[in-house]
């Protein structure tokens, strides 16, 4: 286990020896160096991860702790470092996923002249993913949460000189400091509270809070907490950066906008689910909000025409699942279906990225098509993702979100109206998935003749890494198969230490288990059926379908950034500018310069009694002394 | 040397002095080596203190005691402990890199700038180790004067308007805080019979609330204006506008410390009583200070304008962690004055260097820079990281403990204060984003040259302490600790103490002479 602290130390100094080489180091070393750190640490990770393993289930939770961080007075934060399945679950899909993405950058970022800068930063990243996953406290876990949301800002607005990348970083950042708000808040309450930040000593007291006056204390915390998950997890409403996050490199959006960063809301809540459970209305909450998001979202994402903005939209819906998992008490089907969300979500943005850098550049679906004759490698690995996350039978996907769904169903917590939004849901998923697919993939290229005369393949540094995790997507379900269907659902069994103190929930029937399953199926080959209508038989009714108001609508995403800054940020920006030129300068300032004015004034003034005449003078004396003697003898 | 080492660091720099008027006047550069000599001597020297620092006495260290005018008791009593340490540290090392950051800058008058430099640096030592209440208020006072020149003489276009505001405002506070002075003065008189300026005499004194509600408003104004507090803040966009780079690079990064420094030096134990009266109103005003300095920083147009009111939402954070009254909202405002001095005196030292290059600091003039600065743009991002608080850097450890301290204290203050969270993130971004990134539309910004030799040395020891107090803190929390904690506690028993005292007023506690002591006398530690 003392090889944890490592894991994270490779990619930091990765980044130190990118970030200080800088010109001195060849390109060549940046090649390696960049994905070797990660690679190195996902080997490590996996020697935690077998040393862990080889533990008995009941105490397979190990604290390293290296220095002790920040003291005052009564309270002390280390740097450690806590190795649970929970966090190696982390670990694993963020340096694994992750350094295929490393390795998938060097061929899509390697004409690029900020190549050393993506990967200084994509390192930095890695580190702070990490720290985020592996901390032990809840500081060290906000160190490694704002350090994310740095690297997030620096590669989203990585082409810095396109003003939409650097707005778009800094609405990535700003949006989730509103989150980090409420995270933060929560973690002052938490000392408060415990006295602590330690998870364990903080876990271990949450029993007490079980009091009515506790489960107060227990729900503003949760809350607190949920606020920073929104932010970054991009749920309602604090959505609406990731969208204008696709301004990043293809890879970036795979890695840290798909696979790990935008997950770490949901590692958190899972993380805390000790408080979570002792908080009824919380959960509601995180249950509503994901199901909630996850529909909306998918509805935006139906129309979207930009490759990476569906799969954008795509993302926000299955975090959205997520949530709606957690929320419903379903902790370890949210960790399950995280993963291979990360599988084939990192797969399906690579692929676009392989996409997008055949097309010299493109992102509009519209201008794109038949591609599946070019590239048969990204064809296919594309295939399977989108029927894994469409949830087609014996695919990740499929596991995944059933057992979310069966969970909406059957949890006590759940309900119904959940189910259903998650169903709507799962349909509305594999219509845009399948639109997308086929206006991609099939049909004639409508891309302008010069576009078309570069497509080719990409490199293998590429390709191999969309096998690889099309091999991924297409497994990674059955750690995760259910009893109804002969499995063993080892995840579940693997994650039940950490989730040791969740109540038992009924087994559903066997019967009703297999209509939900079926259900599930029928309305994923409906959506498919409906794009294939729409998108491949009879395009015209597509057209059609443009001049409905719904369709502007969601086309508009509800115009919810409109609202946004109408409501808010132009009467912040307008208000202070107000503020500044008629309260600060004219009345605050207006009334120090003032008084200065009035002693002037009063001196001018009092000067005019200085005539320099001495009879005025004498006179004066004269009145003063006849005023005094006045006084003396009658008054 | 131990004995005289705090004499040594406040006056080494006053040794420069006559060389500097030795040198030829035509040899400027010998000048500004000779400035830099003397400082760098007394960041050297003044290194001896945290060497020798003994971090378990919470007391005063390394005190020098010696008559100066006896027959008003004044003495010449300095002394140190955990709460004067940094400061005394940070203005030896902001001082020493602020002139060496201005070997271009200052082409007219030479002498005069590193004389009247030299003379501030002795000048803002001496207010953090004075112990004689008369004489800090010399040291307080004089240091003004210097300052007054270096905006009035190498500042920018209105830079007499500038510096008169600044010397009113602050002299109008200085003024009243003088009449306490002199109250306190008598009060200690009329309660011991003797003379004495010792600030721990005056700690002693049993003061009823009656009283120490017009002494507390005295001294509050005079360090409030200093911080500065809103609505106190108006002079200090206009001085660091006008300001030379160095002067606003040690006018923020120190003068405003003294404010806060006064606050718990003075102001909280003097007036333990009145102190706790009126901590919501300097807690109202400080949550107001960081909200409504960070939107007006959001809405500057001209660079250093906007670090000017970031201060003010940075201090407002200082003094919402003193006014927390416990220990981490203490550590972490502390902690916060080092790194405002850090982080903001790096931010005035970047804004000058591109103002050296553009002869502009109006946001809008810029843009694109990244491009042809890629080495000052990295220095400008951490720095900028810094200031937002990121955790891993220093502005992190500092903004963090202060809020949990206001939490504990009041969780409603706390809420209000962490907007200033988001609110910094909007100001900087968005400036940073509007000078660095975009493509470089102004010819004028294209092929400017990146930071030479000088400008990075100057940078680099800077962010050192970003990352040195953003990641192990402790090397600066584990010394002020002790004294903080004492202090604290002085304060807290006092003000129960001091609660049960009958009500007086001013003519009846003179009039009851010596027996007021006797009656209430409250332990307190020994004074040196």
């Amino acid at each position: 286990m003392d090889l944890v602290g490592l894991i994270p130390l490779l990619p930091i100094l990765g980044f130190a020896a990118i970030g200080l080489g800088g010109r001195w180091l060849p390109k060549k070393a940046v090649s390696i160096l960049g994905p070797g750190v990660v690679g190195a640490s996902f080997l490590m990770t996996l020697a935690v991860f077998f040393q862990l393993f080889s533990l008995p289930p009941s105490e397979r939770r190990v604290v390293t702790s290296l220095f002790s961080w920040v003291v005052a007075g009564n309270f002390s934060v280390d740097i450690s470092f806590l190795v649970d399945p929970l966090s190696m679950v982390m670990a694993l899909v963020v340096t694994g996923v992750g350094f295929l993405i490393h390795v998938y950058s060097v061929g899509y970022m390697g004409e690029d002249p900020g190549y050393r800068r993506y990967f200084a930063y994509l390192n930095l990243f890695t580190f702070s993913m990490l720290c985020l996953v592996l901390s032990s406290n809840f500081l060290l876990m906000y160190l490694g949460w704002e350090g994310v949301g740095l690297c997030s800002y620096l590669l989203i607005g990585f082409w810095y000189e396109k003003k939409s990348a650097a707005d778009a970083g800094k609405k990535a950042f700003i949006v989730n400091r509103v989150g980090d708000f409420g995270f933060a808040l929560g973690v002052m309450l938490i000392f408060t509270t415990f006295g602590t930040l330690d998870f364990g000593g903080v876990f271990s007291q949450a029993p007490a809070l079980s009091t009515e006056g506790g489960q107060r204390i227990a729900t503003a915390i949760t809350l607190l907490l949920f606020l920073g998950a929104v932010g970054k997890s991009a749920q309602i409403p604090l959505y609406t950066w990731l969208p204008d996050a696709m301004e990043g490199p293809t890879p970036v959006s795979a890695l840290i906008h798909a696979a790990t960063m935008v997950t770490a809301g949901v590692y958190m809540v899972a993380r805390c689910h000790a408080l979570y459970l002792l908080a009824p209305f919380s959960m509601a909450v995180v249950a509503v909000i994901g199901a909630l998001t996850a529909i909306m979202a998918a509805s935006i994402g139906l129309v979207q025409n930009d490759i990476k903005r569906v799969l954008a939209y795509s993302t926000i819906s299955q975090l959205g699942y997520m949530f709606l998992a957690c929320g419903v008490g379903a902790f370890t089907a949210g960790i399950f279906h995280l993963v291979t969300h990360a599988f084939f979500k990192a797969l399906l943005f690579l692929g676009a990225g392989s996409v997008i850098h055949a097309l010299s550049g493109e992102q509009d679906l519209r201008k794109m098509g038949g591609l599946r004759k070019y590239m048969p490698a990204t064809y296919t690995t594309f295939l399977i993702a989108t029927l894994a996350i469409s949830g087609v039978p014996l695919l990740s996907g499929f596991f995944s979100k059933d057992q979310i769904l069966s969970a909406a169903f059957f949890s006590p917590q759940g309900g119904n109206f959940l189910w259903l939004l998650g169903i709507v849901t799962a349909s509305m998923t594999a219509f845009y998935m399948f639109r997308l697919f086929f206006l991609t993939f099939t049909g004639g290229c409508r891309a302008s003749e010069e576009v078309q005369h570069h497509i080719h393949e990409s490199p293998h540094s590429m390709t191999v890494p969309l096998m690889i995790l099309g091999f991924l997507a297409v497994v990674g379900g059955y750690i995760g198969m259910p009893h109804a269907l002969g499995g063993v659902n080892a995840i579940a069994g693997y994650l039940a230490p950490v989730f040791a103190d969740l109540p038992h929930l009924p087994e559903p029937s066997l019967g009703m288990e297999y209509l939900l399953m079926a259900t599930s199926v029928v309305v994923a080959f409906l959506g498919i059926s409906l794009a294939y209508f729409f998108y491949v038989r009879s395009p015209q009714a597509a057209e059609r379908l443009r001049q409905n108001f719904l369709y502007t609508l969601l086309l508009n995403k509800y115009y919810v950034d409109e609202i946004y800054q109408a409501l808010i940020v132009s009467p912040i920006v307008a208000g202070s500018r107000w503020v500044w030129e008629r309260f600060d300068l004219g009345i605050i300032d207006g009334a120090v310069n003032g008084s200065a004015r009035l002693v002037e004034k009063l001196a001018l003034r009092g000067r005019q009694l200085q005539t320099g005449y001495v009879r005025q003078y004498a006179m004066a004396v004269v009145m003063g002394v006849v005023i005094i003697l006045a006084y003396l003898v009658w008054g | 040397m131990d004995a005289q080492i705090l004499s040594w660091v406040v006056f080494l720099p006053l040794v420069g002095i006559p060389v500097i008027l030795l040198l030829p006047k035509q040899r400027p550069d010998l000048v500004k080596w000779a400035a830099l000599g003397t400082a760098a001597a007394d960041f050297l020297v003044s290194l001896y203190l945290p060497a020798n620092f003994d971090s378990a006495n919470p007391g005063m260290q390394f005190t020098v005691t010696l008559p100066w005018i006896e027959s008003f008791g004044i003495y010449y009593r300095l002394g140190l402990d955990g709460i004067s340490l940094f400061l005394v540290l940070l203005t030896t090392f902001l001082s020493m890199l602020s002139i060496y950051s201005t070997f271009s800058a200052i082409t007219e008058k030479v002498k005069g700038f590193y004389i009247s430099f030299l003379l501030l640096q002795t000048g803002m030592l001496g207010v953090f180790v004075a112990l004689d209440v008369f004489l800090f208020y010399v040291f307080w006072e004089g240091m003004l004067i210097p300052m007054y020149f270096l905006i009035g003489v190498w500042g920018g276009p209105r830079k007499i308007y500038a510096t008169i505001k600044f010397v009113l405002f602050t002299m109008f506070g200085s003024l009243l805080m003088l009449v306490a002075i002199l109250a306190l003065y008598f009060l200690n008189r009329s309660a011991t019979g003797g003379y004495s300026f010792n600030l721990f005499d005056f700690y002693q004194l049993a003061l009823p609330l009656s009283i120490q509600v017009w002494l507390f408003l005295a001294f509050a104004l005079a360090f409030a204006i200093k911080v500065p507090m809103f609505p106190f803040h108006t002079w200090l966009p206009d001085a660091h506008v006008e300001a030379p780079t160095a002067g606003s690079v040690i006018l923020a990064g120190v003068l405003l410390k003294m404010g806060t420094y006064g606050f718990l030096r003075f102001l909280f134990p003097l007036f333990p009583n009145a102190t706790f009266q009126f901590i919501p109103l300097l807690a109202a005003l400080s949550i107001i200070g960081i909200i409504y300095g960070a939107l007006m920083a959001m809405v500057q147009k001209d660079v250093k304008s906007l670090v000017a009111f970031s201060s003010v939402s940075h201090l407002g954070f200082v003094t919402l962690g003193l006014v927390a009254m416990n220990l981490q909202g203490w550590q972490g405002g502390m902690l916060q004055m080092l790194n405002h001095g850090v982080s903001t005196g790096a931010l005035f030292l970047l804004v000058g260097m591109i103002y050296e290059r553009r002869h502009t600091r109006l946001i809008d003039d810029f843009g694109g820079l990244t491009k042809g600065m890629p080495i000052f743009a990295v220095f400008f991002m951490i720095i900028t990281l810094s200031s937002i608080g990121l955790p891993g850097t220093n502005g992190f450890v500092g903004e963090f403990l202060i809020l949990l301290g206001t939490f504990r204290t009041n969780p409603v203050w706390a809420a209000f204060a962490t907007t200033g969270v988001i609110l910094s993130a909007v100001y900087m971004l968005w400036m940073f984003q509007r000078v660095m990134f975009g493509e470089v539309k102004n010819p004028a910004n294209a092929g400017l040259p990146d930071l030479n030799f000088r400008e990075k040395a100057v940078l680099v020891p800077l962010v050192v302490f970003v990352f040195w107090i953003g990641i192990y803190p402790n090397s600066f929390l584990k010394n002020m600790e002790g004294s903080l904690a004492d202090l604290l506690n002085q304060v807290n028993r006092r003000e129960t103490v001091l609660r049960s005292l009958p009500s007086q007023s001013w003519s009846e506690f003179l009039s009851a002479g010596r027996g007021t002591r006797s009656q209430a006398a409250v332990p307190v530690k020994p004074s040196p």
